[in-house]
């Protein structure tokens, strides 16, 4: 069984994509797409690595991923970030709330793959 | 052989010849054959009692020791004579027209009639004057000395004392006789103008008769002089130019403002006219007493003894000559100008102190009832006979206290400055309207407190400031050293106190006056003294002239009526003596017409009429308009002031206001941007990854295949459809749209509209409920605009009504020449915050994830902007509602 990663996004196309490539790679891919309960499924599905897309319906990704790392049981757990805004200021912001990579939209799919299989290897 | 006896006897024959001229004078002036008492040679001589003892005696001194220094003395009055007579008839002018008695009058009647400047002004000019009469007196009892030294060795320094206080004693005398005969509103004393002129032939006479018996009698004639001269150190004297400049401005200043100077120049001045003649009689006559000063210096260091004072040369030159008549002479001569001197200061003084700190005080303690009654005039009289014989006693006992040592010496100099003080606030009053009571008390102030510092106190050794103080300042303060402030150094003391006391004075006064308002009285007086020429251009008097009665007789005409006015002045000038109806307006006839008026139109209004038409000090009409003028020109300035700063407020909050847009727009700018790329990078992201996925992976079915290929088609649409929509809206907002007006039916556009919003829309149910008949509207517009509102308002209903069975209404009303088409449809409508920014950019509203890029609102009203019309949410209908507003111009129903 591979590891789990649990993506949060809410455009159709590119959770189709990601899943497709992670799925192939062989990780359990789980998917959500809006912000309000975002965080309660990270705690309940304690997923190995979440992919978190910054422009949710609901619930920013920056405000997620703070949530995820006030709680004990999440704050170490590898977040990867997504965004299409790709400015310099929004970089500087996931990373300073504590997210593990920050990639900007559109990325290669090997990139993702190669992202993905470090953050859960460390 | 002179005696002194004789000497006591011919100052006594002397004085009784002066009270004998006085005394015919003052006859002839009552009356009325006083013709040669007006003329304009009286005047320039009078103006001699500049000349005092200190010059008669002192300028033959002074040449001995600094050479040809003494003329300053003579160089500024003249100065002021020749070139600035102009200043000299405005004060005549201001003197005449405002009744003004002396110097403080003048000063505090231009600042607003302040009897606490007056005060001032008399206390300083007292001050200023005191030790100059000590010096008369001191210069009358060495005189005396010196023809006792001559003649018998054995007299007292007493009897120096005693002869001083007989002197003082006739002059007070003199003074109080002539000076206080009577009281004449104009203040003028023809006995002592005419004995002080007599005096100034005497003195000019006694010491050109002294120097042509040294050029010709003593001396071989005038080149012999020359070559005298020459050779002694007079000729070698270098002249400084500080030393120079300070005292002819000194000299000039004091002639402006000295006490006794403004009494002869102004107060007793008949006719500004004689100006004319005293303008050049008066340097000639200073020029003349100058001529044989120094010829006598010369001839008296080469002939007397080594170590004699020079500044008796005048004396004591003719008596070791053995010429006991010419030394008589020059004694009278000395005489006569120590007696003018001493006489008009004390008159001018007298006048000053009575006038501004008895009287006033008088009618304090009496209360203000004896004004009316007729016991002033003594009152006022006595008053000032006290006050003669207190500056005189005060002059005594300054001479007596100083021990009529050498403090005397420099006091003549030191008296100028303190008194140059006045010309700040003098001229300023003159010839400045902005010139305010603050300032003049802020100038002489300082001035005389400078001057006080600087100069007097020091003159009195290190009995009044030591010596430590003198080399290190008060506390060790170096740069107030009295005689080096500012630790400017090595200046003559008297040059540096004149700079500092005068610029400092003029700079306070200056100040003062700019920074305080003055009061309306004071800018009245300030406009009746430097405005004077305008105000006045003939003096008016209370007396003889019968035009005056004529306006009178006018006024009272229209107010008593004709016949009643007509006999009140018939029955007057029968009193009179007069031919004819008009009588002479003499001030009892001005008293009893005023009460008559006020008969009928009230006091105060009789009185100001009665004050317009006979003149005197009163207010005319044209100084009341043009304060009045002043005073509108300053609230018109005051209120463009007040219409500037609420420009400038204005003005302000429009910048602040673009400010802030400004920084708006920036910041939707940057917002813009980022939407713009994360719409762009979104569908970007599909089409990359599907394509990566196409390329790079191997076993895809072709049903996978297919679906990732249409992903790829259907994103590179939305891209393209983003684009035509950011760049529609560009171009709306720019206003560079081009409007394709048509004609067409409502119905028909709708048809379109719906037909084009719900092709491809597959298998979503959208029911369209319509108003067939409502529609039947003509449009004359840009239709396929309109179309395109139409479309977006239609395709949001499909996209976002989540009702189940979803229904959009589409209704059209008329109000208030409007046509109004509601597109309103089932779903749960949209959230109060939403609203409010659903025309906004990319403000796509809510969680919905639906395909377009949120510019579809932002281009609708932009569309319906340029169509003149509107589009704005509706709430409150159920559902989500928009209502699209065109005017009715535009609309025509259909037939």
């Amino acid at each position: 069984m591979g590891k789990s990663v649990l993506l949060i996004e809410d455009e159709p196309n590119i959770i189709e994509a990601i899943s497709f490539i992670l799925s192939r790679d062989g990780w359990a891919v789980s998917t959500h797409s809006n912000g309000h309960d975002a965080v309660g499924v990270v705690q309940s599905t304690q997923p190995d690595l979440v992919i978190l897309d910054v422009m949710l319906p609901g619930k920013s990704g920056y405000d997620i991923l703070r949530e995820i790392r006030g709680h004990s049981d999440t704050s170490g757990l590898p977040v990867l970030m997504l965004t299409a805004k790709g400015q310099v200021k929004d970089r500087e912001m996931a990373e300073r709330i504590g997210a593990s990579r920050f990639m900007t939209k559109p990325f290669s799919n090997a990139e993702v793959l190669e992202v993905v299989r470090e953050l859960v290897t460390e | 052989m002179a005696t002194l006896n004789m000497l006591v006897a011919v100052c006594l024959v002397y004085v009784i010849f002066l009270f004998l001229i006085a005394f015919a004078a003052e006859r002839a002036a009552i009356q009325g054959r006083g013709g040669w008492l007006r003329s304009p040679v009286v005047y320039t001589l009078s103006l001699s009692i500049y000349c005092t003892a200190w010059t008669f005696y002192g300028a033959v001194g002074y040449a001995a020791r600094s050479g040809l220094e003494y003329l300053t003395i003579y160089i500024g009055p003249s100065l002021v004579m020749i070139g600035w007579w102009w200043v000299l008839r405005k004060l005549v002018r201001i003197g005449r027209s405002q009744r003004v008695t002396s110097i403080a009058d003048l000063i505090s009647s231009r600042y607003g009639k302040s009897n606490l400047l007056a005060v001032g002004v008399t206390v300083l000019a007292v001050v200023g004057t005191t030790p100059y009469i000590a010096l008369q007196l001191q210069s009358v009892t060495v005189s005396f000395s010196v023809f006792s030294d001559a003649y018998e060795a054995g007299l007292t320094r007493d009897n120096h004392e005693s002869n001083a206080l007989l002197v003082a004693a006739g002059l007070a005398l003199f003074t109080i006789v002539f000076g206080t005969r009577n009281l004449d509103v104009n203040e003028r004393h023809h006995g002592v103008v005419m004995a002080i002129a007599v005096e100034a032939v005497v003195k000019l006479f006694a010491l050109t008769a002294v120097g042509v018996f040294v050029v010709w009698g003593l001396a071989g004639g005038v080149s012999d002089i020359f070559t005298r001269i020459d050779t002694s150190e007079i000729g070698s004297w270098e002249m400084r130019g500080d030393r120079w400049a300070g005292l002819i401005f000194l000299s000039a200043a004091a002639f402006l403002c000295l006490p006794r100077m403004f009494q002869v120049m102004v107060v007793e001045n008949e006719n500004e006219g004689h100006l004319r003649m005293a303008s050049w009689a008066f340097p000639l006559y200073l020029m003349v007493m100058s001529l044989f000063v120094v010829p006598i210096a010369v001839v008296g260091l080469d002939l007397m003894p080594a170590g004699s004072n020079p500044d008796f040369f005048v004396l004591t030159v003719p008596l070791a000559t053995g010429n006991d008549g010419l030394a008589m002479l020059s004694f009278i001569g000395g005489f006569s100008s120590a007696t003018s001197m001493v006489i008009v200061a004390a008159l001018a003084l007298s006048t000053m102190v009575s006038n501004h700190i008895v009287m006033p005080i008088w009618l304090n303690v009496t209360g203000g009832g004896a004004v009316v009654s007729g016991d002033v005039r003594n009152v006022v009289l006595l008053s000032r006979r006290i006050s003669i014989g207190a500056v005189v006693t005060l002059g005594y006992l300054y001479y007596r206290l100083s021990g009529g040592g050498t403090a005397l010496a420099s006091i003549g100099l030191i008296s100028f400055t303190g008194v140059a003080q006045f010309l700040p606030v003098l001229i300023g009053g003159v010839f400045w309207r902005g010139a305010t009571r603050q300032g003049a008390f802020a100038g002489l102030t300082v001035g005389f407190l400078i001057w006080a510092y600087s100069l007097l106190l020091p003159s009195f050794g290190a009995s009044m400031l030591s010596a430590d103080l003198m080399a290190n300042g008060p506390f060790g303060i170096g740069w107030l050293r009295p005689q080096a402030f500012f630790g400017i150094e090595g200046m003559d003391p008297l040059v540096h106190a004149i700079l500092w006391s005068i610029s400092l004075n003029t700079l306070a006064f200056y100040a003062a006056s700019l920074m305080g308002f003055p009061s309306p009285l004071e800018r009245l007086q300030g406009a009746q003294f430097v405005n004077v020429y305008e105000h006045s251009s003939t003096p008016r008097g209370w007396s003889g002239n019968l035009a005056q009665s004529e306006d009178l007789m006018i006024m009272a005409q229209r107010i008593l009526g004709a016949r009643e006015a007509q006999s009140l002045f018939e029955r007057e000038a029968r009193g009179q003596g007069m031919a004819g109806v008009l009588p002479e307006p003499s001030p009892e006839f001005l008293q009893q017409l005023e009460r008559a008026l006020a008969g009928s139109v009230g006091a105060a209004t009789a009185h100001a009429m009665i004050s317009q038409t006979a003149g005197g000090a009163s207010v005319s009409v044209e100084d009341l308009m043009a304060v009045a003028d002043e005073t509108a020109q300053m609230m018109e300035h005051s209120s463009q002031l007040e219409t500037k700063s609420e420009e400038l407020a204005r003005t302000a909050r429009q910048l602040r206001q673009a400010n802030d847009k400004l920084t708006q727009i920036s910041e939707q700018k940057d917002a813009f941007l980022s939407q713009v790329s994360h719409e762009l990078r979104t569908p970007m992201t599909s089409i990359r990854a599907f394509s990566e996925i196409l390329r790079d992976s191997e076993m895809l079915t072709a049903a996978e295949r297919g679906r990732y290929c249409s992903i790829i088609h259907d994103e590179a649409i939305r891209l393209t459809r983003l684009l035509d929509d950011l760049l529609d809206l560009s171009v709306l907002e720019n206003g560079q749209v081009s409007l394709n007006t048509q004609t067409g039916q409502l119905a028909d556009v709708l048809d379109q509209a719906l037909a084009a919003a719900l092709t491809g829309s597959g298998d979503a149910k959208l029911q369209v409920m319509r108003s067939r008949e409502a529609e039947k509207l003509s449009l004359t517009t840009d239709l396929d605009r309109l179309s395109q509102v139409f479309i977006n308002l239609i395709g949001n209903a499909q996209k976002y009504c989540d009702a189940e069975h979803p229904e959009l209404k589409i209704s059209v009303a008329h109000r208030e020449g409007n046509v109004l088409i509601d597109f309103t449809d089932n779903g749960s409508g949209i959230s109060k915050e939403d609203q409010a920014v659903i025309f906004e950019k990319f403000s796509r509203a809510g969680v919905q994830r639906v395909s377009g890029a949120g510019l579809g609102l932002a281009i609708c009203r932009e569309i319906m902007t340029r169509l003149g019309g509107s589009v704005s949410y509706l709430p409150g209908q159920g559902g989500a509602a928009f209502r699209v507003v065109m005017p009715e111009e535009l609309a025509v129903a259909a037939q």
